[in-house]
């Protein structure tokens, strides 16, 4: 059987980000094109890697880069939580690509754009398949390097000021986790992380494992703007594009942080109940700050991003819980916050291109003009907030079931009052914006371009209809994700299981 | 004089006039022997962004940027790294293709030395309305 | 043992120039100075007494090889942490034409 194909997740955006440098200066309208093809390539690719997946036994399979063996080979590892990120990150990104195309037309280089958005692409999509620590480090410092320079792109003293904000913090970030992969290596001898959590499992657990997990919570941390961590975030995040903040607040975050701190936490080093309980702790902590910093924003970007510490927060929390259904909570929750935060942050970039404010205070009574992103935006805000038809409030419903089955009733109290506060601030957003008179401190209101509103309308579909894939037809989807971090230690033999088959 | 005003003095002109090429020859032997002798795409490929530098710093910007635009730097960039990534390709899903070792050497050392001095460029003429790197 | 905990010093050296620096440029040297010190970490773990260069031929034996693997690591992350330092410069350049200084706390219009 050929598996080849898998190979496309890493070449296929490096090639075409490349062409795009080559030829788009000449070319107009060369870099969208290549994008949204891109996107659509990689979409059918990780659907095929889900549908291989179905068919093997264990539900991975390894791709040996170069037919070497895997201790001393490159290994791509595809198993259930993988082709759950990898069709979440390609699909957000096609629509993001869809969506950018009239957007990107108040800046200028649009070519340099599509090519380091690109370039982002690639390193997220490595960073997913990556079977060993290095090839990891590697894929995050190029996602990592793309976005610093994604959010400086509109070069306004702002966007600079934020861009060298998270630089400087995200830079931090990638040496401690390369401290913390160096250390291993010398404990270890091993970079495959299979073989590495082999390793682990006979060496007596020291100081130095504790150490390292310490260099990997700050450093994952800092990716995914967990609390102490957390200052690069409501400044980079609103500076960038629209599009790019819909990517970076949907899936970079996400994958950069909460993927790589699950797979290298569970898969690795194994879990210990304390590190579960400081992922819980600080998770609570970014649900309860982010929300009240939310509160008082008057910019609607700026309020989306506090709004994304405080959701993953709770992804965070959930995983910290360590059950099966905390981990199943923890998985959803990221699906839902990922579709509709996108969802948002492209309205938002919408609100911007029709009025040219963000400000909530000089808007208002927008319902009439733009209903579809009035509308949109409604229901992005309730499925965050957790109002039940919508996912948002599935995936929070057993996140808090989780918390109670555990014993935490503090903690469920919390996450419940958090919710609260979290239906009070999109409430306000609808308020100030889209419902009441219209301002007429407006000029003139533009109208939205057909090629914005689709993708929103996508992604609002997906969010009414999410809960379907907790139903016993769709289950695959989500349960073989869960397994994968389920079964913790287990990895390393489905790994090596994988390999001989 | 006229030409003596811009960039340093007379004696750096005529040394540098001298051991430009030395300098720009030892780079492509470096990167193009370097299968089988020390050296390889990377090293030369900062020994050729060297001897640009060098010609920049001697004679002021103008002179190396007359010949050696922006736009050309990154084409011949993006070319390079897109025989790179073909080059790698038949390797990454198993054939065995030992010739184009050389050739994707020169290929490093093509975008490495454009590469840094694109960079020494960018930060050395950062205006307003200029890209970054 | 002398010559690891070396490198962490140097490390905390460069961290402490990241976090108690308020010029941007020696931020910038900060981070650089905890690059080379995760670098030399890699490169020390490799070593190993009287070691030789890791080319593999008919009169070489494996036992006396230095450890290649970290060698490769570095060179990595040497172009890389090339790629985030120059990133780093040029922002601080287009910062001190907006700016006119470089002084962070002087650079704060963003707030909240």
């Amino acid at each position: 059987m050929r598996q080849d194909f898998v190979l496309l997740f890493i070449i296929a955006p490096l090639f075409l980000a490349v062409g795009t440098a080559l030829l788009g200066r000449t070319v107009k309208q060369l870099g969208f094109m290549l994008s949204c093809a891109c996107g659509l390539i990689l979409c059918f690719c990780s659907f095929m890697v889900f549908g291989l997946l179905q068919k093997t036994p264990a539900h991975i399979f390894i791709y040996k880069v170069g037919g070497h063996l895997p201790p001393f080979g490159i290994a791509l590892v595809f198993d259930g939580l993988s082709s759950f990120m990898l069709i979440l990150v390609n699909f957000i990104s096609l629509l993001v690509a869809l969506y950018s195309f009239r957007y990107m037309d108040r800046y200028t280089d649009k070519w340099k754009f599509y090519c380091l958005f690109m370039f982002m692409l690639a390193g997220m999509n490595g960073l997913i398949i990556s079977g060993d620590l290095f090839t990891l480090y590697v894929f995050l410092e190029v996602a990592s390097v793309a976005g610093y320079a994604l959010v400086a792109f509109g070069t306004e003293a702002e966007d600079l000021e934020a861009a060298f904000k998270y630089a400087v913090m995200g830079v931090v970030a990638s040496i401690f986790i390369l401290l913390g992969i160096a250390l291993l290596y010398s404990y270890t001898s091993t970079l495959n992380m299979a073989d590495m959590a082999f390793v682990l499992a006979t060496k007596p657990q020291g100081a130095l494992v504790a150490f390292v997990s310490v260099l990997f919570l700050a450093g994952f941390g800092l990716k995914s703007a967990m609390v102490p961590f957390h200052a690069w975030l409501p400044d980079a995040h609103p500076s960038a594009p629209a599009p790019i903040s819909a990517l970076l607040s949907g899936v970079f975050i996400k994958t950069l942080g909460v993927y790589a701190l699950a797979r290298v936490f569970f898969n690795v080093l194994g879990v210990s109940q304390k590190a579960l309980f400081i992922m819980m702790f600080l998770g609570t902590v970014s649900m309860v700050v982010g929300a009240v910093l939310a509160i008082s924003q008057r910019d609607i970007k700026r309020m989306l991003a506090y709004s994304s510490i405080s959701q993953v927060g709770y992804i965070i929390f959930a995983l910290g819980l360590g059950t099966p259904l905390g981990i199943l909570g923890a998985l959803f929750h990221l699906f839902n916050h990922a579709i509709s935060k996108t969802m948002l942050f492209l309205n938002s970039g919408a609100i911007e291109y029709s009025t040219d404010t963000r400000n909530m205070e000089k808007l208002g009574g927008l319902n009439s003009r733009l209903p579809v992103t009035g509308s949109t935006s409604f229901i992005g805000g309730l499925s965050i907030s957790g109002v039940p038809p919508l996912g948002g409030f599935w995936s929070k419903l057993i996140i808090i079931l989780a918390a109670v089955q555990a014993g935490h009733f503090i903690f469920a109290l919390i996450a419940v009052l958090v919710s609260i506060v979290t239906l009070g601030y999109y409430l306000k957003f609808q308020r100030f914006v889209f419902l009441g008179k219209l301002n007429l401190g407006l000029s003139k209101i533009r109208g939205i371009p057909l090629s914005m509103t689709i993708p929103v309308v996508i992604l609002a579909a997906i969010s009414i209809v999410s809960v379907l894939l907790l139903m016993p037809f769709a289950g695959h989807f989500l349960d073989s994700a869960c397994n994968a971090l389920i079964a913790g230690n287990l990895y390393k033999d489905s790994f090596w299981s994988a390999i001989i088959w | 004089m006229k030409n003596n005003e811009i960039g340093m003095s007379l004696i750096v002109k005529t040394i540098t006039r001298l051991t430009i090429g030395l300098i720009l020859i030892y780079g492509i032997y470096i990167s193009m022997f370097s299968s089988a002798h020390p050296g390889g795409g990377f090293a030369g490929g900062v020994i050729i962004a060297l001897s640009f530098i060098h010609i920049m710093l001697a004679f002021g910007k103008g002179i190396a940027l007359k010949k050696l635009t922006g736009k050309i730097i990154v084409s011949l960039m993006s070319i390079s790294a897109l025989l790179i990534i073909c080059l790698a390709v038949p390797n990454f899903i198993g054939k065995d293709l030992r010739e184009g070792i050389p050739v994707s050497d020169i290929a490093i050392s093509l975008m490495v030395g454009m590469g840094l001095f694109l960079a020494f460029m960018a930060l050395a003429l950062m205006t307003p309305h200029r890209g970054q790197s | 043992m002398v010559i690891y905990m070396l490198c962490f010093v140097l490390f905390c050296i460069g961290l402490y120039g990241v976090l108690r620096k308020r010029n941007i440029i020696k931020i910038i040297i900060g981070i650089g100075i905890m690059e080379y010190a995760v670098n030399l970490f890699l490169i020390v773990l490799g070593y190993r007494v009287r070691g030789r260069a890791p080319i593999f031929s008919s009169d070489q034996q494996v036992l006396n090889m230095v450890d290649p693997l970290p060698q490769a690591v570095v060179l990595t992350t040497i172009v890389i942490s090339l790629a985030t330092t120059l990133l780093l410069a040029a922002i601080a350049i287009r910062i001190y034409e907006k700016y006119k200084t470089f002084d962070i706390t002087k650079i704060k219009r963003l707030r909240g």
